[in-house]
């Protein structure tokens, strides 16, 4: 009898396509635990992070162009940027504000992603912002009759800001090639998703005119496929797509928060049973592109790459002081 | 040349950048179809199409949020917000985003948008279509703010927003638009942003207004010349953030003294800046106390014509001013 087609075969990934994005997920965890430590042992002033949301950001990024579409990130897409192109040194050198940091050279706190060759732009920390600010892209691809696509992502707490709102219509006013994906964590630091989202995020899509889809944000080709589905509809000129990943934080909101003040350790516990690492782990078991043997050399190389890393950025300079002053306009 | 009113030298001022530079649209409430509730952009959509002259949604926050989009993605936006009064909502995206970019990003992303609004008290327009807010922006590094009055000079600032690199604020007084024309070169030129202008030359004091309050002042300089033999230099710093204060301090120093004129609320209003600059750099020069003119610290302005009328400084409190200073 003949095989069935496995999942990512129908969505036309072959191997290579699963290592990178487990590769992708797996770096962006294992270089965020190390974060942490570094700021316990008191060598990294802030942590904010991305455990729990790697599928949602991997699932989706995976279908960018790096340096043609735009990416407008929020705080926690530390694997969106990393399935892009960012490094573990990157993302280190960002943790203590050195001068290498990429993201803006120790101005900004960690989490505030910029590339101008990834076409990454550069994040803000006001919650919704992004928004307009990626539709106006997605405008700039249509006038000109360009396929590029900009994905925009944010948590549901974001999604309770007038910005959003205002962008999700105007997109659904002008048809524009944009992805909204909005990482529903279920929770805005403290506040619950039921005291911030009135009935169901996905849906309201439909009031501005285009399709909402939900979907299982802890399975990266579950994300992938609602994802390519809507750059593909972006680039053939259908228009906005809003997808709501319903996913979970692992870890308290930021370094400087303390979710036992709202949160029941017995409901982390659940959500680490759908620990989308694990959870794809298990598949690429089955599907046989990963083994024991495997997953230790990638698990080995990662953490060799991170150690290089925190050596690096740490021994990184710093930028002098009067840098402060410069760069504050554009020279013509 | 072409004689020209403040409105149709910004027009004009669109409609050569636009035809000059494929990346340069303009997008707001009514600018479109209806060419601007102002009539400020009428015909653009004509000859340039509703893409470029594009219709958007009322919502303040997107205009300007999806202008910096658009123009880190290549483009060139001019965004009109209608009345300035109704900027607050796109404040954010002015003061934490556009402003910050380039810095933000080390120097990778920076944002060439305009963002017109008109400004200034008429009749007619009481609480929210009078308002002065040009100071709000001009404490923000990264912003730059101009606020022309004459029409010559808003052409070739206009067209100096539109190419530079940065965000630039270019308020518009409404009063002014079709106060009074002018000559205004066809051929293309700039006026440079971050310069003042000295429109007349004086020995006996230094008056800095701009808007409305600016042509009073001229009006004012000449009586006073002709009754009084007083000689007022009369300067318009053009850009409001960041300052010349070169030009500002220059002509402090040569008469001794000097008053700065606007029509917004006192307290902590553009000409606060000129004042401490003028105090603390000039002080050896001075041979009066730096003095100021501006709206009551009320809510511009009331709807009734009397009420409306006492809100602005009128040529009556500019005369006793320049007087009082002429003669301190
Ligand atoms: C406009 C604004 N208000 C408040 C904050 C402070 N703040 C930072 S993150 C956050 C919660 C955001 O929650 P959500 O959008 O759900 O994203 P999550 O952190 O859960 O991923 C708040 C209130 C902010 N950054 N911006």
């Amino acid at each position: 009898m003949e095989k069935t087609r496995t999942r990512h075969e129908a969505l036309g990934l072959d191997e290579g396509d699963l290592i990178r994005m487990y590769r992708a997920m797996l770096l962006a965890r294992r270089t965020d635990e190390r974060m942490w430590i570094l700021n316990r042992q008191g060598r990294a002033a802030f942590v904010i992070s991305c455990q729990g949301h790697e599928a949602a950001q991997v699932g989706a990024a995976y279908n960018m162009r790096p340096g043609y579409d735009y990416l407008y990130p929020y705080y926690r897409d530390f694997a969106m940027t990393t399935v892009l192109g960012q490094s573990a040194r990157d993302h280190l050198l960002s943790l203590l504000g050195k001068k290498e940091d990429p993201n803006s050279a120790g101005r900004q706190m960690p989490g505030h992603f910029s590339s101008r060759e990834l076409r990454i732009v550069t994040a803000s920390a006001p919650v919704g912002v992004q928004y307009p600010q990626a539709v106006g892209s997605a405008l700039a691809f249509k006038l000109r009759g360009e396929d590029g696509v900009v994905l925009v992502s944010g948590g549901e707490g974001s999604t309770s800001e007038g910005d959003w709102h205002e962008a999700m219509n105007f997109a659904g006013v002008r048809r524009l090639p944009v992805v909204f994906l909005v990482q529903n964590n279920a929770y805005a630091i403290s506040v619950p998703e039921e005291l911030q989202v009135a009935g169901s995020i996905a849906k309201r899509a439909e009031g501005y005119g285009f399709p909402g889809v939900a979907v299982d944000g802890n399975d990266v080709l579950a994300v992938y496929e609602v994802a390519k589905e809507a750059f593909g509809r972006a680039r053939r000129g259908e228009g906005p797509t809003l997808i709501e990943a319903k996913t979970y934080r692992l870890t308290a909101h930021s370094s400087d928060d303390d979710d036992r003040r709202y949160r029941e350790r017995e409901e982390i516990e659940r959500w680490r049973q759908k620990d989308p690492i694990l959870r794809f782990e298990r598949y690429l078991f089955e599907v046989g592109v990963l083994d024991e043997e495997k997953k230790e050399e990638i698990s080995a190389q990662i953490k060799a790459e991170i150690d290089e890393a925190v050596e690096y950025a740490e021994a990184a300079p710093f930028a002098e002081p009067e840098e402060a002053l410069e760069r504050v306009y554009a020279e013509a | 040349m072409a004689v020209r009113n403040l409105l149709q030298a910004i027009h004009d001022a669109l409609e050569e950048e636009m035809r000059a530079d494929e990346t340069v649209l303009i997008l707001g409430e009514d600018v479109g179809r209806a060419g601007g509730v102002f009539r400020v952009t009428e015909g653009l959509q004509e000859e340039f199409g509703p893409d470029r002259a594009l219709d958007t949604p009322l919502a303040e926050s997107l205009i300007v949020g999806s202008a910096i989009g658009l123009s880190v993605n290549g483009m060139r936006p001019v965004a009109e917000i209608q009345f300035a009064d109704f900027i607050p909502p796109a404040f954010d995206q002015i003061v934490s985003e556009a402003a910050r970019f380039y810095y933000r990003s080390n120097g990778a992303w920076n944002v060439p948008i305009t963002i017109r609004a008109p400004y200034g008290v008429v009749p007619g327009g009481a609480l929210y279509h009078s308002q002065s807010v040009e100071a709000y922006f001009c404490n923000t590094p990264g912003l730059k703010v101009v606020a022309p009055t004459f029409p010559k000079e808003a052409k070739g600032l206009l067209k100096s927003a539109i190419r530079d690199p940065n965000p630039v604020l270019f308020f518009e007084h409404k009063r002014c638009y079709r106060l009074l024309k002018e000559d205004v070169p066809e051929e293309d030129y700039t006026v440079p942003i971050g310069e003042a202008k000295i429109h007349r030359e004086g020995e006996d004091i230094t008056v800095v207004a701009y808007g409305l309050v600016l042509h009073t002042a001229l009006e004012v300089a000449k009586k006073l010349s002709e009754e009084h033999g007083i000689e007022a230099e009369v300067v318009e710093p053009l850009t409001l953030y960041p300052l010349d204060r070169e030009t500002i301090l220059a002509s402090a120093r040569k008469t001794g003294k000097f008053l700065a004129i606007s029509e917004a609320n006192i307290t902590g209003s553009v000409t606060a800046e000129m004042a401490a600059l003028v105090a603390r750099e000039a002080f050896e020069w001075l041979d009066a106390p730096v003095m100021r003119l501006g709206a009551p610290d009320i809510p511009a302005a009331a709807f009734a014509r009397p009420m409306m009328d006492a809100f602005v400084p009128d040529a009556a409190r500019i005369e006793s001013a320049m007087l009082e200073l002429a003669r301190y």
